[in-house]
């Protein structure tokens, strides 16, 4: 190749200012624009929690508990009993079966009790009524009910009378249902979720690319950086909470009976020990396939037993002391507690302290152990 | 900081990646270079030239020897030093989401003082894609882009690893006629390549490396003349080719430092074309 020697470039040298740019505001900017440019990124965080409280509020909605469903098997009485438990109130649904089908039903979970009655040994013998036998599964408990209501609405018909004065109060007031219970969990869900892939994944994709060994090529203050993604995190999670409380409460009525800042502050809390467990998980994980199993097995535990879908005391009493070391576990009780039992931020400082100390001792580590190539 | 110090000075550089057995990238290097000088790293790939600018740059620290930047050190004075140098990596994939104009803003904020952001594109060529995320603009624009982050400080020395490796030539003569600016500022430019061409073009003076050594140093005429060779070309295949016969080089190819292998992918002097 010819390499004749030209004339030297003679642009004037450019002009050199000073200052005019915050490198922790830049920082913060590139983030939130790169996480408004990821549509994917942008229905995990936004969209999915939305759609558990979706399915979840309407799987456990408040509804009455399923009639169960009684076969009378084909016989002589079998047309009055049909009719005293087909009556209104007698809270089962009822059909005319021959034997063997109705058994047959009953064991394949179709129908949850049997009726049937012996034949009378004599034509006409009242006293001799015939035995009522029912036929139900003791372990099922639609089945267990079925017998109780078959067997009031029988005797009922035969002339039974009830001896005490009874009255009826349904309880299905906000605060109390399963999805009350369930709201504070997915917040703490979605804090954790958000707060582990947000900071540590996206810290670990940034060494993978090396941009980070580039980074820190430039004057850039290593804290200011490491400082931008946690800010950042805290950003994105803000239209997160709001859109999980309103529309909880536009949706399903979910009410928060405590103070909103101690919620606030609740909220804040998690996502930064969340952030801090984040940074930790990334500061020396070197490939993406790591960072992803690590992150679930962290995870995994704390969605199963911190109590988010249902209460952790059906875990073991020994396990207790365990499981409310966990991270999430306190976040959703303190949640809970705030939320529907209206408790003051200071009496869950156990759940505070816990999160105080996993968020700071984290992110000291952290800070201490992080690599940049 | 004086004006007399040379804009680098090592002595007998030493690194050694820890392994079985432990490999030696960079074997005793010493070398000058001087104030406003664009001073060239050549050599086969795996010799060193990557290791070596590293530690130059900050990011690697040498398992021995000294090493004076600005008449700095790395240990005791970083911030200055990152405030006055600028670098391209060999490989770094920038932000996919953000244009090219937010990247370079980006990079502009990180520096106490440096060109306008929009200027350092139009330097290298790509003041028409400011607006244009980093995924849609081609291989070359990207690289580029990574040249304009490393002197949107206007650095007193510039480091390029590779500039040009894989570049068009439309995009190559952006990068040279950038070069050649810098050094009519009065800047300092150190840059590894494997093309004879550029070293010969944009190059006051050449070192070429081989096995973690400096196996010949000088102007590129110097070089051509005491080697008895009519090109820079030649010199390069005659100096690898020695190196081909005996064991040296084989054991150089195969004792790629960790973290480098796409560098031994590409063909070891084909590229010198």
């Amino acid at each position: 190749m010819s390499t004749a020697q030209q004339p030297a470039v003679t642009a004037p040298p450019p002009a050199v200012r000073r200052g005019g740019y915050s490198p922790f505001w830049e920082l913060v900017r590139s983030r939130l624009l790169e996480f408004c440019r990821e549509p994917e990124v942008v229905f995990w965080v936004y969209g999915f929690p939305v759609l558990m409280v979706v399915s979840l509020g309407i799987a456990y909605r408040e509804r009455d508990v399923p009639k169960p469903r009684v076969e009378v098997v084909a016989g002589p009485a079998t047309v009055s009993d049909a009719e005293a438990l087909a009556r209104p109130g007698s809270g089962v649904v009822a059909a005319v079966s021959a034997r063997a089908a109705a058994l047959e039903h009953l064991r394949t979970g179709r129908a949850d009790l049997v009726v049937e009655r012996d034949e009378p040994v004599l034509e006409g013998d009242a006293s001799a009524s015939a035995a009522i036998r029912y036929h139900f599964d003791p372990s099922r408990p639609e089945s267990v009910l079925a017998r109780d209501r078959a067997r009031d609405a029988l005797e009922r018909a035969a002339g039974r009378r009830d001896l005490l004065a009874v009255e009826d109060v349904p309880q299905t007031a906000p605060g109390s249902r399963y999805i009350d219970f369930l709201i504070p969990g997915l917040m703490g869900l979605s804090l954790m979720g958000g707060g582990l892939w947000g900071v540590g994944f996206v810290a670990v994709e940034m060494r993978v690319r090396k941009l980070l060994k580039r980074f820190l090529a430039t004057p850039m203050r290593r804290w200011q950086f490491l400082l931008s993604i946690m800010v950042s995190r805290m950003l994105f999670m803000i239209p997160e909470m709001l859109l999980l409380v309103c529309f909880s409460r536009w949706a399903f009525g979910v009410r928060i009976f405590g103070s909103p800042w101690a919620v606030a502050a609740l909220v804040l809390l998690g996502a930064v020990c969340f952030a801090g467990i984040g940074l930790l998980v990334a500061s020396r994980t070197k490939t993406l396939e790591a960072v992803n199993g690590i992150l679930n097995l962290i995870m995994l535990p704390m969605w199963m037993a911190s109590g988010v879908f249902f209460p952790r005391e059906r875990y073991p009493e020994a396990l207790q002391p365990l499981l409310r070391a966990m991270p999430l576990t306190a976040l959703v009780d303190a949640l809970r507690a705030v939320m529907l039992e209206g408790a003051s931020l200071a009496a869950c400082w156990p759940e505070v302290a816990t999160l105080v100390a996993w968020g700071a001792v984290t992110f000291a580590l952290a800070l201490r152990i992080f690599r940049w190539v | 900081m004086t004006a007399s110090q040379p804009a680098i000075r090592v002595r007998d550089l030493v690194k050694r990646y820890p392994g079985r057995p432990p490999v030696e990238a960079v074997r005793g290097l010493s070398l000058e270079v001087q104030r406003g000088e664009c001073f060239g790293l050549l050599g086969p790939n795996g010799a060193g030239k990557t290791t070596t600018i590293e530690i130059l740059e900050g990011l690697l620290a040498p398992t021995s020897g000294s090493v004076e930047v600005l008449g700095l050190r790395w240990a005791t004075d970083e911030r200055r030093l990152r405030e006055q140098i600028g670098i391209s990596l060999q490989e770094t994939r920038l932000s996919d989401k953000l244009t090219v104009g937010e990247t370079i803003r980006l990079f502009r904020s990180f520096y106490a003082a440096g060109i306008d952001p929009e200027e350092a594109l139009a330097m290298v060529g790509l003041e028409a894609k400011s607006r244009s995320r980093v995924d849609a603009i081609s291989g070359g624009e990207r690289q580029r882009l990574a040249v304009a982050t490393a002197i949107v400080g206007w650095p007193e020395l510039l480091f390029l690893d590779e500039p040009t490796t894989g570049l068009d030539p439309q995009s190559r003569r952006q990068i040279w006629d950038l070069v050649e600016r810098c050094r009519a500022c009065g800047h300092t430019v150190l840059l590894t390549t494997h093309f004879m061409d550029e070293a010969e073009r944009l190059c006051d003076r050449l070192a070429i490396i081989d096995t973690g050594t400096i196996i010949a140093l000088g102007t590129p005429a110097e070089l051509v003349a005491s080697f008895g060779v009519a090109t820079l070309d030649d010199l390069f295949l005659k100096l690898a080719g020695r190196r081909l016969t005996e064991s040296g080089w084989a054991e150089t190819l195969l004792a790629d430092p960790p973290g480098r292998s796409a560098d031994a992918e590409r063909p070891a002097s084909g590229d010198a074309s």
